[in-house]
């Protein structure tokens, strides 16, 4: 009986999946002539991917223009590892701050991976802790980068210098790092924001939401999601190229 | 009330997922022993792009789903970031002539 709302292209997908080539004829198939190209995704899934990635195209700017500053200065960068190293005690890890908020944001994936299993169980509580959970680790992860960014200032790196080397190496961090941190704070927003819907049941029940006036679906907790997994993916490369290169 | 309807939301067991997890703390930790051993020059920039590579396709593919999608969205959002590369290797150039010439007219020689 009438379980939550199958959008368009699931109603089209049950019925009409079979007949519908793989593959790249698939692709031609699907993109060609008078149609909705993207068979397997609803729009609000197929606008997500698409606003990811133009976002990845902006990640991929930045990076680029770290990668074009560093390349050509011919004042050696400053080394990641000492720059970025915890002195506990007497001894000096390097890296060591970084690596715990890599495990924290890959944590933070798996719980929203399992959030959205869930949520398309109809499980109302799980989904929303392990949201509520996600959100939680994102935060810490902000947190963690906004006492990085302090005890940087502390020891004097601005975006026009630095006591170590190439003055340019400032300005990149920042931009970079502060647009990451940025998009985890607004995904920790949206998570919870969505998990109090979860929790209360507005899926189930077709409440409309505030903003929208729409109903959702259980969907919208992948779609939510993706974006999360996009913020882990770009974190991925940056860890990759600023901090280990 | 059988959940098991929502054609969109595609059950894959848990497991997949806690696999998938795993694996990419094992490669994060290989990212972070490339630094820890002090690895250099070619060795480590080969094993940064590959655990990047290997981290960045695992979430891509099954955290978001995208490996069962259907081709058309498939490409339509994976072919463009490799046209980035050509961007890329452009500046790559670029900024190795900037350095060349910054080299030759501000260093000490002249």
């Amino acid at each position: 009986m009438a379980d939550v709302t199958m959008t368009d292209a699931t109603m089209k997908l049950s019925s009409e999946a079979a007949s519908r080539p793989e593959g790249l004829r698939g692709i031609a198939s699907d993109w060609s002539s008078d149609q909705r190209a993207f068979k397997s995704a609803s729009w609000g899934k197929a606008m997500m991917w698409i606003f990811l990635l133009s976002d990845t195209f902006i990640f991929s700017c930045f990076l680029l223009s770290y990668m074009t500053v560093r390349t050509s200065t011919v004042v050696p960068w400053p080394n990641p590892s000492e720059v970025f190293s915890l002195k506990i005690g007497s001894t000096s890890f390097p890296l060591l701050l970084i690596a715990i908020m890599t495990f924290v944001l890959i944590s933070s994936s798996g719980t929203m991976a399992m959030a959205v299993n869930f949520g398309y169980r109809h499980d109302r509580k799980t989904t929303a802790r392990l949201m509520v959970l996600t959100a939680a680790l994102g935060a810490t992860f902000v947190g963690m980068q906004a006492f990085e960014w302090t005890k940087l200032i502390g020891e004097g790196v601005r975006p026009w210098g630095n006591p170590w080397g190439a003055d340019q190496f400032g300005s990149t961090f920042f931009m970079i790092t502060g647009f990451h941190g940025t998009h985890v704070s607004i995904g920790v927003i949206f998570l919870l924001w969505v998990a109090r819907k979860v929790w209360r049941g507005d899926f189930d029940q077709g409440r409309r939401g505030f903003f929208t006036g729409r109903k959702g679906q259980y969907e919208i907790v992948e779609i939510l999601g993706l974006y999360w997994h996009f913020v882990d993916l770009v974190w991925v490369f940056i860890f990759a190229l600023f901090y280990l290169w | 009330m059988q959940a098991a309807v929502d054609v969109q939301g595609q059950q894959h067991p848990i497991k997949l997922y806690l696999i998938v997890w795993a694996w990419l703390f094992i490669l994060s930790t290989c990212s972070y022993l490339i630094d820890y051993f002090h690895l250099e020059g070619y060795l480590r920039w080969s094993l940064i792009l590959l655990f990047m590579i290997l981290k960045a396709g695992l979430i891509v593919a099954v955290f978001m789903h995208m490996a069962w999608e259907r081709l058309a969205l498939a490409y339509a959002i994976l072919v463009p970031p490799v046209l980035v590369l050509v961007f890329v290797g452009i500046m790559g150039l670029e900024a190795k002539y900037t350095f060349l010439t910054r080299s030759l007219f501000f260093g000490s020689g002249s």
